[in-house]
């Protein structure tokens, strides 16, 4: 990657109010440069209102935003000079694609030999090149998504903006330029800031990822990081699925505990370094679904549990079992099919195993 | 016959009163007018000729010609300036901006036409008002003359240019101005290059709706022009009803056909003429 051509941007205490309604609560970031930075959470999360706030279209009610440590909250967008891709791509009707690419140049005020040399530059890194005289409207929806990231990108800009890029396309087109995205980010090795939605999206995409849920920044991290050690309940569900283990922490040590969930115990191996909830506190586990296994009749594992299959679903590369356990509630399992010791059926007695480090424990969200 | 082969016949019977109603009351009198005018006073083209050869006809056109234009051109700047504004207005603000807008087509032609005398003539209030704060000395000749008329025919025509401009701005993608901002372009470079070229069906439709209305424009040129400047509807009526020549007015009407077909023929290249008058949209 080429570091030496991102910039950094920092959020300090970012609030967007409108009226009564709170829409973004005292948010703090740091990005990196080049470093490719989703925004993630349902509708409403207010990661919308953050970018919109960076590209500066929404002013922010208190905090600052920073590029590069210099202070750019009250610049106007068109003095920040950072290329977006909207939601919807936003490409101009009335011009041709070359014509729409060469919008920031001409605005600029760059000389025409210079303008066609960039625009050619720009539609050839997004395969484009034989499309130049076309119109929007005679593109497909993955052609005017590329137009609009050679616009977004033709000036150089300090940033990419990218306002949930790949929402429009259907689910294989999506996949496609998800990885070209990835690719382009690292041949321009410039810092983007992607919102969506798509967990899946932010997973495949992004160098860390920063979930917010009612406005609020609930935890930032590397994907794996926020999967795999997931802070609160919210991020656990929101990011893949997971099943809830609700209990009491019993025979804390320094690698891990049990918790007690009505007559049965779930041991928990806690990873180097974290430390273990307090002794009879009450305490969440998340428990990915992937990490449980059906276990053969002979097969032990650290923690099982008995139950029935409430139902499952066949997905072609595997199963999804929902299954009644006595203790601990329903929990779901998802598994691959040619590791499935038997056919699943409903009312199907199981046992379910998983180990002691598959579980981690979670905090309730405040509301 | 087969049920299968009639129901063209039966179709055929269902639309027969409307199209009985057009020719009796639309085509026919046309036709008729048509007729009139290659007829009266004698068979032939001597009335057309008249339009090469007589000035009083060619003044007569040249006249309506330059105040539809000048009137055209008022009322889109103006019209372009209202649904600008009604257009990035706060939905409260749209509504009783649309209000103000169309307060006065509810308002008789008639009546408005008579509020401009008042307030345009020797002794009205804009002739009083200037010479009371000393800027003239002599009234200024505000009304029967091409001024009053172009004045009026504005003020009624305002709306009419607003509303097809309005509809076209309305259509226009707000993301489109936040993205030109967003790629570096000012206000004055958003409008220039985003939002004129986006809004110019709108502006190309209201000016053929306003230039074909303000052709065959009657009240307010006769009203406000006071005799003294024909425009060809106050002509038509003039040589018709007091000097009982049929043959030229009948022939001046064709005329004015004529020019709103072709007006029309020519920016139905241009446009989408259905769009214009608010069918199939």
């Amino acid at each position: 990657m080429n570091e030496a051509k991102g910039h950094a941007l920092s959020l300090r205490g970012l609030s967007k109010k409108y009226g009564e309604f709170v829409a973004v609560s005292d948010v703090s970031l740091e990005v990196g440069r080049g470093e490719f930075l989703t925004l993630l959470g349902p509708s409403g999360s207010g990661k919308t209102t953050i970018l919109m706030a960076v590209a500066g279209f929404v002013a922010p009610s208190a905090g600052a935003i920073l590029l590069d440590g210099r202070d750019i909250t009250p610049l106007p967008p068109e003095k920040r000079d950072f290329g977006m891709v909207f939601q919807g791509y936003a490409l101009f009707p009335h011009m041709t694609v070359a014509e729409n690419v060469t919008f920031p140049l001409r605005v600029r005020g760059m000389s025409r030999a210079e303008r066609d040399a960039k625009v050619r530059g720009a539609l050839d890194l997004v395969q484009l090149g034989a499309f130049a005289d076309r119109l929007p409207k005679q593109l497909s929806g993955g052609q005017q998504q590329r137009v609009a990231l050679a616009r977004a990108l033709v000036f150089d800009p300090a940033l990419l903006l990218l306002d949930e890029p790949l929402s429009a396309l259907d689910k294989k087109l999506r996949a496609e330029l998800q990885e070209e995205l990835k690719a382009l980010h690292q041949r321009v090795g410039r810092t983007f800031v992607n919102v969506t939605h798509d967990q899946e999206e932010a997973l495949s995409l992004s160098d860390r990822i920063a979930i917010l849920n009612h406005g609020r920044l609930v935890q930032a991290g590397a994907p794996g990081e926020l999967y795999e050690r997931p802070r609160t309940r919210f991020v656990a569900d929101f990011l893949g699925k997971s099943n809830f283990l609700d209990g009491m922490v019993h025979g804390a040590t320094a690698s891990g505990f049990a918790l007690e969930a009505g007559a049965v115990r779930v041991a928990v191996r806690l990873p180097d370094g974290a430390a273990a909830p307090p002794e009879g506190a009450r305490t969440l586990l998340s428990l990915r679904p992937e990490k449980v296994a059906l276990l053969a009749e002979d097969e032990g594992a650290e923690n099982i549990a008995e139950g029935r299959i409430l139902s499952f679903a066949y997905l072609g590369a595997g199963f999804s079992l929902r299954v009644a356990t006595e203790h601990l509630g329903e929990i779901r399992a998802v598994l691959p099919a040619w590791k499935a010791p038997i056919a699943p059926a409903e009312g199907l007695p199981v046992r379910l195993g998983w180990a002691a480090d598959a579980a981690v424990p979670v905090l309730e969200d405040a509301a | 016959m087969s049920a299968a082969g009639r129901p063209g016949v039966g179709w055929w019977l269902l639309i027969l009163p409307a199209f009985l109603l057009l020719v009796a009351f639309y085509i026919a009198p046309i036709v008729q007018v048509l007729a009139i005018s290659v007829t009266e006073p004698e068979p032939g083209f001597g009335n057309y000729e008249r339009i090469l050869t007589s000035s009083a006809v060619q003044r007569v056109i040249f006249t309506t010609l330059r105040i539809c234009i000048i009137t055209t051109a008022l009322a889109l700047l103006l019209g372009y300036a209202i649904a600008y504004a009604i257009t990035l207005a706060r939905p409260v603000a749209r509504g009783w901006w649309i209000l103000a807008v169309l307060v006065p087509l509810w308002i008789s032609v008639l009546v408005r036409a008579f509020a401009w005398v008042t307030l345009l003539r020797r002794q009205g209030l804009v002739n009083n008002a200037l010479i009371g704060a000393g800027l003239i000395e002599e009234p200024l000749p505000l009304v029967w003359n091409e001024f009053g008329i172009v004045v009026g025919m504005v003020h009624y025509m305002v709306p009419f240019a607003v509303l097809p401009m309005l509809a076209s701005m309305r259509e226009i993608d707000p993301r489109l101005l936040a993205a030109a901002r967003g790629l570096g372009a000012s206000r004055g470079e958003v409008f220039r290059r985003v939002f004129l070229p986006l809004s110019m069906p709108g502006v190309i439709a209201s000016g053929v709706l306003v230039f074909i209305f303000s052709l065959g424009f009657y009240i307010t040129p006769a009203i406000l022009g006071g005799g003294k400047t024909l425009m060809v509807a106050e002509w038509i009526s003039l040589q018709i009803l007091d000097l009982i020549r049929w043959g030229l007015g009948t022939m001046m009407a064709t005329m004015l056909v004529v020019a709103i077909l072709v007006t029309l023929a020519i920016f139905s290249r241009v446009v989408d003429l259905r769009r214009i008058f608010g069918a199939g949209a």
